[in-house]
């Protein structure tokens, strides 16, 4: 739905005054941006030999080569989170008291507290512990703690969403615990589940900057280098950002293409929104 | 665990910036986000348009690239704000983008026959919004408005970090170098990150519940 439908088609003087309306809007904006460039070029921020940098090839590839290493820990913190959830999903979902308590409490700790918290605690904290994980792991250990936790959250609202109907026919055919989940349960929650997961990975990748502060020399922090480097911070940073923007915006509309195109549509078995929101997933169309 | 003890001061001040950082924040991120929401449901196409690059921006820039890009970026061209102000603005500015898809998923929730049928009764349209789709609408958001601030009180760290502004985990950052104890000092800050945002959900998750219904 793009306008309210409690919205009546305008008449003749609606339409005149909503032309009015966005006349006025234009120009408020183009005034805006014509402000911002023009304080830019009083303060020489676009001054050719401020930019001059990226006229270098060799720039490009050390920034490349930045994204190369967020997508890398971007991809291992995801493989493990999503591993690491779907045993905790199992743990919280278990039978047994010790098991289940174990991971509500991993799961509800690891969700309430902020991610950098984490990767610190990892980078200053562990070698104390006689555990030196670096930054590369640092990131990859505050990534899987946070994550983990978020998309055991969305495994378990999953399964918990398909209706218990298959569960017991599964369980009348004599299937095992395992068997169904395996067969009846997880096939059919997977489905239901990929759009969050989806968008929970783009979040993953987002938060992969962090690393930046635990000296990860990823995307943020080869920016930050090359500003200092060359002297034109804001434009070094800006041009990260510009990156980090096409790329996650193109990784959210895939991800919300997934949700308008899924392969079975098992209406019973939709998350709720709400559990998209809770996990920081945000995207109900 | 004698640090935390010695310097129980020091996290109590960083947990009340901590707090009152969230606090402000979000109050900014509500307003921002009603109007990016009411922007993205006008009948104006651009102001459509508008709203929508505005949430996609925020979707799309991680949260540490756009502090730094304030915090560093915008005294290059004079405008400089002090630390906290500038944490303020960050976290309201990326959080509105949130809390305005939350506020129109809200709305959408209301299925379309209530604001027709508020229509053919004759209501007008703030009426409509005001007395039908909103009263509707809110309950459905409480959980996610819920979360988005909780969320928040997490992010604050982010900001706070690059802009050295002495909230709870900037505070545990210099204590961790300064008593060379960071094991014991994270620690302690996980726990108090955990004090001040378990009853957060549980209090958001009782009260969705309690005012949620089934249509």
């Amino acid at each position: 739905m793009t306008v309210a439908s409690f919205l009546d088609p305008p008449g003749p003087r609606g339409r005149r005054r909503q032309q009015i309306a966005t006349g006025v809007t234009a120009v408020v904006v183009v005034a805006v941006v014509v402000v911002a460039l023009r304080r830019l070029a009083d303060r020489g921020q676009l001054d050719g030999d401020r930019w001059e940098v990226f006229a270098q090839r060799s720039v490009w590839t050390f920034y490349l080569r930045g994204f190369a290493r967020t997508l890398q820990a971007g991809a291992v913190g995801g493989a493990l989170s999503l591993a690491l959830g779907l045993g905790l999903a199992f743990g919280r979902l278990a039978r047994g008291r010790p098991v289940r308590w174990a991971a509500t409490a991993w799961i509800e700790a690891f969700r309430a507290v902020p991610l950098v918290l984490l990767m610190f605690f990892a980078f200053l904290g562990l070698p104390r512990l006689g555990l030196d994980p670096g930054p590369f792991w640092s990131v990859v250990i505050g990534l899987t703690g946070y994550n983990s936790a978020v998309f055991a959250e969305i495994f378990r609202a999953g399964i918990l969403a398909l209706p218990a109907g298959q569960t017991e026919a599964a369980d009348a055919i004599g299937l095992r615990y395992w068997q169904s989940m395996r067969f009846v349960v997880v096939p059919q929650a997977a489905r239901a589940m990929v759009p969050a997961i989806a968008s929970q990975l783009v979040v993953l990748l987002k938060d992969t900057s962090l690393g930046a502060l635990v000296s990860y020399e990823e995307l943020l922090r080869r920016a930050q280098i090359t500003g200092e480097f060359a002297r034109s911070p804001l434009q070094a940073l800006a041009v990260a950002a510009l990156f980090f923007a096409v790329v996650i915006f193109a990784l959210n509309h895939l991800a919300r293409r997934l949700e308008r195109h899924r392969p079975t549509p098992l209406a019973a078995a939709e998350i709720p929104p709400e559990t998209l929101l809770t996990t920081g997933a945000v995207r109900a169309a | 665990m004698d640090v935390i003890a010695d310097n129980l001061d020091s996290y109590l001040g960083g947990i009340a910036v901590t707090l009152w950082l969230s606090v402000l924040s979000f109050l900014l991120a509500v307003a921002i986000g009603v109007v990016v929401a009411t922007f993205r449901v006008s009948p104006l196409r651009l102001a459509r348009t508008l709203g929508a690059v505005y949430v996609e921006v925020f979707f799309s820039l991680p949260l540490l690239v756009w502090a730094l890009l304030f915090f560093f970026g915008l005294p290059k061209v004079g405008i400089a704000y002090p630390p906290f102000t500038s944490a303020v603005i960050v976290l309201g500015t990326f959080t509105g983008a949130l809390v305005g898809e939350a506020l129109r998923s809200g709305i959408n929730t209301v299925p379309s026959g209530q604001g027709e049928a508020a229509r053919a009764v004759g209501l007008r349209f703030w009426q409509v919004l005001g007395l039908v789709v909103l009263p509707q609408a809110l309950r459905t958001m409480i959980g996610p408005l819920g979360s988005i601030l909780l969320a928040l009180v997490r992010n604050s760290a982010v900001a706070a970090i690059a802009m050295s502004v002495d909230d709870l985990m900037w505070r545990s950052d210099q204590l961790a170098t300064s008593t060379a104890q960071p094991v014991a000092v994270l620690t302690g800050t996980f726990v108090a990150y955990l004090i001040l945002t378990v009853p957060g959900t549980w209090l958001v998750n009782a009260l969705a519940r309690r005012y949620r219904f089934t249509r």
